[in-house]
């Protein structure tokens, strides 16, 4: 009889994320897959700006806390000194896609050996609730009274779509964790990432849609149906680039 | 010599930098002081470019250049640019190939050296940079020709050997061709 | 100086083309990957430091330059540098400013260099060189002293020390400090328990009160050990002069021909502007009357020099911002009029 139990990698620690967010999930299935692959000892992480800061309380690996929006520029001086390890960074969408849009594009372009798990929420979580990158048209945020309109706060940017026109990308998946069969493709592409950067083959993303009950002003279970039902059509899920 | 001031300069591609390197060389060699700079990014306007050194026995303060004591000139633009600047009673080495023999001013000594015709005649115009070196060393003494020599074949042995022979003979021609005119009392250095 | 760096055992190199300082990535380029290091052209300044910050968190010794506005960039990236306690090598090419400036030298960032520059309370190491000879040896040292103390080290230079051309000594690299192993390095917890590097501080609510105690209190250390200054004929000056990197050199060169004209005038190049030579500047306002400051912007350096005195002497100023330089005749100028005048102003003072 398989037993749920507590993944070794992570620490017994309090969460601190809200109830129904989605990070404790991601969090968990990184570590589950560091954990199968065996590479807690030689894994570095970075933790980012923004809901995840404090990722190091939870992973007990090394882990360095970044910059807002720097981490894979942080990543790509930890691997190019240490290639044997293995190095990922957790990211958020307004680190990701915002303030460290540069770093992310060009990470992606040098095809550094590195492992990105990108937390889509569609929302600025730890700051109360702006509009993000990623906040869809009509999403109402504290930012966005009336609706994040596409004139002058633009559409949503998409984040894969965007990434697969690059030379040095190796593999891009945006998965979600709002179904349980999401959950376990979730975790297949999250091992795939961790893979590929094993095997040496470069620059690899998994995009992870997740919950923001607390920021969407909405239930947990009201916060599955809106990744379900209005986030999935605007960033479908699915393989964008696999080398 | 207790300080000399020298500019160097013409169009970009003329190889200032190289005569300011093979004479900072020499100085080193020598056991002289020096200090060379050379002209940088949107400085080099006009059709100019153009590198500084000094030589001293003494520690150097300043590593600028406004007055020299004395300026190499490759070509047109560049006399017109740094005649001015010459420090009064200095001295005009010029490529008469590309400058003519004039200048403005009355109270400079001058050398004068076909340089581009001399290297022409060599067989590449491109070391005509060098035999203005010659000309200058000849006529002011102011290293001596072994360690210019020296200097040059350092740099161009680290660069492509082959080119030093060719190099030497600029060097030589320069110092046998040129022709020294002085139109007041020689006062070549600042004391 | 990228040799020197390389001589150190540097074998990191992230940076961003910037004039005047392009000589620098240039050269890494080629040389790091045959030292068996790193060599990165990053997309951004920011960029850049941040790979510094992942570089020195994985125990290389490690490497950026940049010019003025670059350095502004990277201001965010220095400051985690330092609340990390992670030691690296900034070298900043100072540019005319403030703005894109120009391409011409200048001094106008002594501030951002000695008062932390980025957010928080914070200090860098700096050193500014006046040859290439130092410049050289100073950039050994910079390496030893981010590592011993593990703190951020900044050259500050200017264009002028980028153009110039002088004989140096490239004399082989030996360690002037016995630097610890690096136990706080991130390396995979292999055999041992897991590492942070963070600098967010949140719990205890006074853990950021005793991180800043114990950052000042490393300063303090590094400030009763690192003092560097070149000094000449001050103990009879009745005038000194001082300046710091090209700007000191110039100035040294006005002040050795007014002792051949008899004045009795001294010279103070301070080499480590952080921590600042106060000592020198006190012992030489003992015999003193006067002080005058030569920089290349409106009055940087000037209030240390203050400081460091406390205000004993009146202290004049010379200089300008944006491409200006002294020469020797303006600056020999200025001491002639300072020593004509009757030392009145040094009232209650027996010299």
């Amino acid at each position: 009889m398989a037993v749920f139990k507590r993944t070794p990698i992570l620490k017994d620690q309090l969460t601190h994320y809200c109830p129904g967010c989605g990070h404790g999930i991601a969090h968990r299935l990184v570590a589950e897959v560091i954990d199968e692959l065996g590479i807690r000892e030689r894994t570095i992480g970075t933790a980012p700006v923004g809901c995840a800061v404090l990722l190091y309380n939870y992973f007990n690996c090394d882990v360095i806390e970044c910059a807002h929006g720097r981490s894979p520029a942080v990543a790509t001086g930890i691997k190019r000194v240490q290639p044997d390890k293995i190095v990922f960074t957790y990211q958020g969408d307004g680190d990701l896609a915002a303030i460290g849009t540069a770093e992310t594009i060009h990470a992606a372009n040098r095809g550094e050996n590195i492992t990105v798990i990108f937390v889509n929420n569609a929302i600025y979580g730890m700051t109360g609730g702006q509009m993000a990158p990623t906040t869809m048209l009509g999403q109402v945020t504290t930012t966005t009274q009336h609706g994040r309109g596409g004139q002058g706060e633009g559409p949503p940017i998409k984040v894969c779509e965007l990434l697969s026109t690059l030379g040095g990308v190796c593999y891009l998946e945006r998965t979600a964790v709002s179904t349980p069969k999401d959950v376990m493709n979730a975790k297949r592409a999250i091992k795939k990432a961790f893979q590929n950067q094993i095997d040496g083959k470069g620059f690899s993303l998994v995009e992870v849609l997740s919950m923001c009950p607390t920021d969407w002003k909405l239930s947990p279970a009201q916060s599955v149906d809106f990744v379900n039902e209005k986030m999935k059509p605007v960033f479908p899920l699915g393989v964008y680039k696999d080398q | 010599m207790k300080e000399t001031k020298i500019l160097i300069a013409g169009a970009g591609g003329q190889g200032v930098v190289v005569v300011g390197n093979i004479l900072s060389r020499a100085c080193v060699i020598e056991r002289k002081n020096v200090v060379g700079m050379v002209a940088y990014g949107a400085e080099m306007r006009g059709g100019t470019a153009y590198a500084t050194v000094i030589l001293s026995e003494e520690e150097i303060g300043s590593p600028f250049v406004e007055h020299p004591d004395m300026a190499i000139i490759l070509n047109r633009p560049s006399l017109d640019k740094f005649e001015p600047d010459i420090l009064p009673g200095g001295m005009a080495l010029l490529n008469t190939s590309l400058t003519g023999s004039m200048l403005k001013r009355g109270d400079l000594q001058r050398i004068d050296v076909a340089a581009t015709q001399i290297a022409h005649d060599l067989g590449n115009v491109k070391v005509a940079n060098i035999v203005t070196i010659g000309a200058l060393i000849e006529h002011t003494k102011l290293l001596s020709m072994a360690s210019v020599e020296q200097g040059l074949s350092d740099l161009f042995s680290s660069k492509n050997p082959k080119l030093v022979p060719l190099n030497i003979k600029a060097l030589r021609a320069g110092a046998e061709q040129s022709r020294y005119i002085s139109l007041r009392p020689a006062v070549s250095t600042r004391s | 100086m990228a040799e020197a760096a390389i001589q150190a055992g540097c074998r990191f190199f992230a940076g961003y083309p910037i004039t005047p300082q392009n000589e620098v990535p240039e050269y890494m380029s080629w040389r790091m990957p045959q030292a068996g290091g790193v060599f990165i052209q990053a997309e951004s300044e920011v960029a850049a430091i941040n790979m510094i910050f992942g570089a020195s968190a994985a125990g290389a010794r490690c490497m950026t330059s940049s010019s003025s506005p670059g350095i502004s960039l990277k201001q965010e990236g220095i400051s985690y540098i330092a609340a990390a306690e992670l030691p690296c090598v900034i070298a900043n090419m100072q540019r005319g400013g403030p703005g894109l400036g120009n391409i011409r030298a200048s001094q106008g960032d002594y501030f951002q260099a000695v008062k932390s520059g980025g957010h928080g309370d914070y200090h860098l190491i700096v050193v500014a060189p006046a040859t290439l000879q130092e410049l050289y040896t100073l950039t050994m040292n910079a390496f030893d002293w981010a590592d011993y103390y593990r703190n951020p080290v900044m050259i500050l230079g200017d264009g002028i020390l980028g153009q110039m051309a002088e004989p140096v000594e490239i004399l082989p690299y030996q360690p002037i400090l016995e630097i610890p192993e690096k136990d706080y390095i991130l390396t995979g917890c292999r055999g041992r328990l897991s590492r942070v590097i963070k600098t967010l501080i949140l719990d205890p609510a006074d853990g950021l009160v005793r991180h800043n105690e114990h950052l000042q209190e490393k300063y303090k250390r590094i400030e009763s050990e690192i003092s560097l200054c070149e000094e000449y004929q001050t103990a009879d000056a009745e005038l000194v002069v001082t300046g710091f990197g090209v700007t000191g050199r110039i100035a040294k060169a006005a002040v050795r021909k007014a002792r051949k004209k008899g004045l009795a005038v001294g010279w103070i190049r301070p080499i480590t502007l952080w921590p600042f030579p106060k000592q020198a500047y006190q012992e030489a306002v003992r015999a003193a009357s006067k002080m005058l400051v030569v920089e290349m912007n409106h009055g940087q350096m000037i209030e240390d020099v203050k400081l460091a005195t406390e205000c004993a002497v009146p202290t004049e100023f010379m200089g300008k911002g944006g491409g200006w330089y002294p020469d020797e005749k303006s600056i020999l100028d200025k001491i002639e009029s300072m020593i004509k005048q009757p030392a009145a102003a040094a009232k209650g003072r027996v010299s």
